[in-house]
């Protein structure tokens, strides 16, 4: 993760139906950890594939266009 | 057994551990301990929400997927309140309009990893929220392929309740009333049909306005009730949560027991031998 505190270049994504920039070379795990959210309470769609291996995080990059949904259970009935 | 609540005033009764003398409560091959399942939205509170569904014995809780809020300016996830460990966390697809929508949120609620069940909505009008019956069959037949335990919000029409059980679905909800409606049961007559002809668990879910609701549902023979509003918007929801296990198990007993026949006419309890002259 300490690489994405360096400058250089950004990559464009939607996250959340939300444009952000990220730095290039960011992996799914240098995301949520800048975002600081939990894996283990999240559900995480790429691109409209659940990804449904947590351990894989580390290893996704995520390139320029990519599509992400973060999801998590809230209340409702 | 007493369920503690976090005033630790409102005593429940022996109800919510499994009763000897009815049928265990079985739904899609998982037993659960209370018939009363509910809720987790629309509190004021996530503390004034754990402590109702304390309050209330179940065990089985629905929740709903929904978007990280990124900026953080909304409460956060349920599962900072309310343990997996504790609670039967149930998915529920509130607010999808399509069975493509539905399936979408269903496979994203599986893959939090507690289970493979879904309570499984596809609404089909906004101001009625009533289901959208085909798309709901079609979704149903899909996600029971795919391994899901499904559990299907339905309107009280008793053939689609029979495709959703062809169609795999582990457990058919027939509501009382529209959601959040709080006009109680409208037609028992049709509750009672649907649990007369499907093999499922019947599960009331939706329009219990009060304990009384909860009860006279209960004595249809339904196996469960599923509410939210009625304990969430109750000027006290943890009394009405406490009043609600006491309904549902009062009205189980009292489906189990057999109600005498309506007479229309009087008929004395007291001898009339004996009486003086």
């Amino acid at each position: 993760m300490m690489h994405t505190e360096a400058p250089g270049a950004t990559i464009a994504l939607t996250v959340n139906g939300e444009p952000r920039a990220i730095p290039e070379g960011s992996t799914l795990a240098d995301l949520l950890g800048t975002l600081q959210l939990d894996p283990r309470l999240i559900v995480v769609e790429h691109n409209r594939e659940i990804l449904r291996d947590r351990d894989a995080y580390s290893t996704l990059e995520l390139v320029p266009g990519d599509i992400l949904e973060l999801v998590h259970f809230v209340g409702g009935g | 057994m007493t369920v503690s609540s976090s005033s630790g005033t409102l005593d429940s009764p022996a109800t919510s551990s499994h009763d000897p003398a009815d049928l265990p409560f079985v739904v899609g091959g998982q037993q659960f301990r209370s018939r009363l399942m509910v809720g987790t939205g629309k509190y004021a509170s996530n503390a004034e929400m754990v402590a109702a569904i304390e309050a209330s014995g179940a065990d089985v809780v629905t929740v709903a997927v929904r978007r990280v809020d990124l900026d953080r300016s909304h409460e956060e996830g349920v599962l900072h309140h309310l343990s997996p460990e504790r609670f039967f966390l149930l998915a529920n697809t509130a607010g999808c309009y399509t069975a493509d929508e539905a399936m979408r949120y269903a496979r994203l609620g599986r893959a939090a990893g507690f289970n493979d069940f879904v309570k499984l909505e596809v609404i089909g009008d906004e101001e009625t929220l009533l289901p959208d019956t085909a798309g709901l069959v079609e979704a149903t037949r899909t996600l029971s392929a795919e391994g899901f335990r499904v559990m299907a919000y339905t309107n009280d029409d008793l053939i689609t309740a029979l495709r959703l059980e062809d169609a795999g679905a582990v457990a058919v909800m027939p509501l009382a009333s529209p959601i959040g409606s709080g006009l109680g049961l409208l037609n028992p007559y049709a509750i009672r049909t649907i649990k007369h002809r499907l093999s499922v668990p019947i599960i009331v879910d939706a329009g219990v306005g009060t304990a009384s609701d909860a009860c006279l549902t209960m004595e249809q023979g339904v196996d469960g009730i599923l509410m939210n509003t009625a304990i969430a918007a109750a000027r006290e929801p943890l009394r009405m949560a406490a009043a609600m296990q006491l309904a549902v198990t009062a009205g189980r007993h009292a489906y189990l027991a057999g109600r005498m026949p309506r007479r229309e006419v009087a008929v004395p309890s007291s001898p009339l031998a004996g009486m003086l002259d």
